[in-house]
């Protein structure tokens, strides 16, 4: 039976139209485009190329702000740290509790250096308080950073009217998008972004791109010296084969960008809707109305993510879990913590994510998989009877805990 | 992320004596806090014989302790429960062909849950005495809490004296990070704001490896026979074999000559990048007893005779 692949925010295949765009340059046009000889001037006018079509897909005013570096979590600390270097007045950041670790590691180093980080609070739908937000931003604040959609349950966070806020205040604003670009439209040109972060891998590009988008005129300090590429603003030479599939990846990103948001939805919708009817004590996390068009988070109560993972994987279902178990460390999603999501539940979340290539029957599949693997792991649980929960799981099963 | 062995995949797959067991008279519910996970261990004891005739697990919990519930009741069932209780959770894991470092913990709560149904049977409350931490150390699995409970019982410092006591951030040295700031915290509380200092203690630093030893605090000199010289060190030896055999290795004396103790480690200790680590632990421990400045060496140190 074919695999089927719904983890798509983990990281997605690469298109075969940007394969072949990208092979030329390992062999033919392999030269340096610093290089004043033909082999170099053939892939600087790739790399402007890619530059171009990462412009229009972020609707960018000028080529210029897009700066090419190594990936999604360079691009994140690259812009915290540029705007606290810049602006050595200002000691303070703003950012979000449900950020992704390339943003939240980082601004927890950050606080032992000194600096004081205000991490926005969500409600149990995952969605900030943008009161707590207005009451925050004062003239220390060195950089707002949020996400632009979160990467566990799709939810959207109105990133567009909270820069508008800090513009008016004077306060620099950075969103991490890696999870959105592609996804949504953008048109940065009309909004008062100063930074944003995108990764290749995420959009059907290859691993080891991402880029900065940096507006003309934000004060800005490099990470990287040491050469003049990217005009000195990320020095090392450029990954050309990777920026050109980037390009390629981001004009496709385009065109089915309207696909993405009917057909995609649509699956999405179907699935979602057809693992719920069947399922009981199941919901789905995040703000629903309000997310990615390819994401769906379902909550499992009383089982735990990593064993309907491997149950899924041995029918060949590929996706992914909030569970502490999946994380490499022992907590869970802090994600589902941030919105209040029992112990339970926060275990049992499984998240899908298609893409473009996801067709109906994969979906079909999936949901005719989904509910008899959960009736087996409730079957093993000791918050389960065979008529249901326990009454009152959280008395009737209380072990001692270590 | 991690790799199960087959033998984990298969009693996740197909898990043994799972469901509620309707005639069990001793149960006991334990769970990790850390990671959310919970298990039920039912036993059916025979009141004659103490003898557990059947055994049944419910398990909130990914793969492996799904797999560690299901190796549980196959290994205890037929024991006496004394026999059972003698069951470690490195038994489980073995019986399991080992756990990845991170799902370590998942044998420790099938063998906490033995305890607290036998004790469930015996009409005694169970209390758990240990507290699970984040993990730090991933190539010898050692948590926050019991780095910080070994740092500030035997008032450690550096990381090289963690690693000594607690083989922690002896592999990889990816942790060592992290064992720094176990180190600053518990620095920080030991001089608390407005606290007097406590005197200083010198502190012998311990020795790093075999072939660099360091000055003894030596005891009053005592001139020991060959014959009680070489019985002190097979006492020394004695004492330190059960924390090896532990950890599946061991060691034995092969000769003394002069201030040179030559060893042979088995087992699991052959080979093991700890090695160092050990000898060095070991020779701390016979310079104290012995009062003098010896040297303990591995075997392949002997020089051989002409």
């Amino acid at each position: 039976m074919e695999p089927i692949y719904l983890d798509n925010n983990a990281t997605t295949r690469v298109d075969p139209a940007t394969v072949e765009a990208m092979l030329p340059f390992f062999t033919e046009h392999f030269g340096n485009p610093s290089s004043i000889h033909a082999f170099g001037s053939q892939v600087g006018k790739a790399l402007k190329q890619a530059r171009q079509q990462l412009q229009t897909l972020l609707g960018a005013e000028h080529d210029s702000e897009i700066i090419f570096t190594s990936c999604g979590t360079e691009s994140d600390s690259t812009a915290i740290l540029s705007a606290l270097k810049a602006q050595p007045e200002r000691n303070t950041v703003i950012t979000t509790v449900v950020e992704h670790p390339a943003i939240l590691t980082l601004c927890d180093w950050l606080e032992k250096e000194g600096y004081i980080v205000h991490k926005l609070k969500v409600d149990k739908k995952g969605r900030l308080d943008l009161d707590e937000y207005k009451a925050l931003l004062n003239d220390r604040v060195a950089i707002v950073s949020v996400m632009w959609a979160n990467n566990e349950t799709g939810t959207l966070f109105p990133v567009e009217e909270m820069a508008e806020l800090a513009a008016a205040k004077g306060i620099m604003f950075h969103t991490d998008a890696v999870q959105a670009v592609g996804k949504i439209p953008m048109n940065l040109k009309q909004s008062k972004i100063d930074m944003l972060s995108l990764s290749g891998h995420k959009l059907h590009a290859p691993k080891g791109i991402g880029v900065l988008y940096l507006r003309r005129g934000c004060r800005f300090r490099p990470l990287l010296r040491g050469g003049h590429q990217e005009r000195g603003r990320r020095a090392g030479t450029e990954n050309a084969p990777a920026i050109v599939a980037l390009g390629k990846a981001a004009e496709l990103a385009l065109e089915h960008m309207g696909h993405e948001n009917t057909e995609v939805k649509r699956l999405r919708d179907k699935l979602e809707q057809g693992i719920l009817a069947q399922v009981t004590h199941a919901f789905a996390t995040g703000d629903v109305s309000n997310r990615l068009p390819n994401t769906s988070n379902i909550a499992f109560e009383y089982v735990e993510g990593e064993a309907i993972l491997l149950l899924l994987n041995k029918v060949g279902i590929a996706c992914s879990s909030g569970s502490a178990c999946t994380s490499g460390s022992l907590e869970p999603s802090h994600v589902m913590r941030a919105m209040g999501i029992p112990y339970t539940a926060a275990h049992g979340t499984i998240r899908f994510s298609l893409s473009r290539y996801t067709t109906e029957a994969e979906v079909d599949r999936v949901i005719e998989a989904v509910p008899p693997i959960i009736a087996q792991l409730r079957k093993l649980s000791p918050y389960w009877t065979e008529k249901g929960p326990l009454t009152n799981p959280e008395q009737a099963f209380a072990p001692a805990y270590a | 992320m991690w790799e199960y062995s087959d033998k984990v995949r298969e009693h996740f797959f197909n898990p043994r004596n799972s469901g509620p067991l309707e005639e069990a008279n001793g149960i006991g519910d334990v769970g990790s806090i850390q990671c959310g996970d919970a298990l039920r261990l039912m036993l059916k004891v025979n009141p004659e014989t103490e003898v557990i005739e059947d055994a049944h697990f419910q398990t909130f919990g990914c793969g492996s302790a799904i797999a560690s519930s299901s190796a549980l009741t196959e290994m205890i069932k037929g024991k006496t429960l004394d026999e059972a209780l003698k069951v470690s959770n490195q038994d489980i894991a073995d019986f399991l062909d080992g756990l990845p470092p991170e799902k370590m913990h998942c044998s420790v709560m099938g063998r906490e849950a033995l305890q607290a149904a036998v004790a469930n049977y015996r009409g005694e409350v169970w209390s758990d005495d240990h507290e699970e931490g984040a993990l730090i150390c991933k190539c010898f699995a050692i948590d926050a809490v019991m780095i910080e409970d070994v740092v500030k019982a035997n008032n450690l410092h550096t990381v090289e004296e963690v690693t000594f006591y607690t083989k922690a951030g002896g592999g990889c040295a990816a942790c060592h990070e992290g064992i720094e700031e176990i180190l600053a915290k518990v620095k920080a509380e030991r001089a608390g704001p407005g606290e007097v200092s406590p005197p200083l203690v010198q502190i012998e630093p311990a020795p790093k490896a075999a072939a660099a030893p360091v000055a003894p605090a030596p005891t009053a000199p005592i001139k020991l026979t060959s014959v009680q010289r070489i019985k002190k060190i097979e006492e020394v030896l004695e004492s330190v074999r059960p924390m090896l055999q532990r950890d599946h290795g061991d060691v034995e004396l092969v000769e003394v000559q002069g201030k040179h103790i030559y060893v042979s480690l088995k087992g699991a200790c052959s080979g093991c990048m700890m090695e160092a680590a050990t000898l060095g632990g070991i020779q701390q421990k016979m310079i104290e007893t012995l009062g003098e400045l010896v040297q303990v060496l591995p075997v392949s140190y002997m020089p051989t005779e002409a």
